[in-house]
């Protein structure tokens, strides 16, 4: 019996193997080892990628409050290549009580910020929409910073059927 | 080479209203993650800011990321003040600048 154990596990792992199992073979392995190593070697993606780095300068280290900002994205993505994005702060947009900024942070992207808008009283209303993309299911959040100091944030869960940015193209 | 865009917003407005502006740019945002069939990386090439000047004054701006999708679409709000030129400068990575022009009466 235990010479036909090796007769008998070989043709199993000359099957060509389905990625996500765990009976990854050799070369498998080797070429996914290769693909790592080009995704880390890709324009500086370790430090805009790192979202609690990028969370803590957004937020100066503060830990801002699920408040005021109100993210509105679809549940469902079917495509994360544009994903419509309506962030609204409330904010009287006063010379005096202003939002400065909204920064979109994304957990899962590539890279960590998304989109930093710059607003001031002259806006009139802290509403600002658009489309962006997600590489992945994930929560994105919105940061918003006031003219006091004090910063305030939204978030958003998406589910994404098919996935942006990092493709292989 | 600019790029074509459009906007859309009122060309009329009572002073102190708030009118939303929406605008649009054609352009690919080639984020620089991926690669082409050879393997070789596509190097980043996207719209790096939009910034909006209203009667000689910088009323928004936005910083654009990899994270923008393609053709990048954004609207925001501002108070109508007085009359004059809107003003609206997109700038690549590469420091290309496109830019257009709208004029807003103000009654």
């Amino acid at each position: 019996m235990s010479l036909r154990l090796p007769l008998s596990s070989s043709p199993r792992r000359r099957r060509p193997s389905v990625r996500g199992l765990s009976s990854v073979s050799r070369r498998d392995a080797v070429l996914l080892a290769g693909a790592t190593l080009a995704a880390t070697s890709l324009p500086a993606a370790a430090d805009l990628g790192d979202f609690s780095k990028i969370f803590a300068e957004t937020t100066r280290g503060t830990t801002p409050k699920l408040a005021r900002v109100k993210l509105t994205m679809p549940e469902l993505a079917e495509n994360g290549n544009s994903v419509s994005t309506l962030i609204e702060v409330q904010s009287p947009m006063t010379e005096k009580d202003h939002v400065k900024t909204i920064s979109l942070l994304s957990e899962k992207n590539p890279q960590t910020l998304v989109f930093r808008v710059h607003l001031g009283p002259r806006s009139g209303r802290a509403r600002v929409a658009t489309n962006v993309r997600l590489a992945d299911t994930q929560r994105i959040i919105a940061v918003a910073e006031m003219s006091d100091g004090t910063f305030w944030m939204g978030e958003a869960r998406v589910l994404v059927t098919l996935a942006a940015c990092i493709d292989g193209g | 080479m600019t790029f074509p865009t459009r906007i859309v917003m009122p060309a009329n407005a009572k002073k102190g209203e708030i009118i939303e502006i929406k605008t649009l740019v054609q352009h690919v945002m080639e984020p620089g993650y991926r690669r082409d069939n050879m393997g070789k990386a596509i190097p980043r090439d996207i719209i790096a800011n939009l910034t909006v000047t209203y009667d000689g004054v910088e009323i928004f701006k936005a910083d654009l990321q990899p994270g923008t999708a393609a053709n990048p679409y954004i609207a925001f709000n501002t108070v109508a003040t007085t009359t004059g030129d809107v003003v609206f400068i997109w700038i690549d990575l590469a420091g290309k600048a496109t830019s257009e022009k709208r004029k807003l009466t103000v009654a």
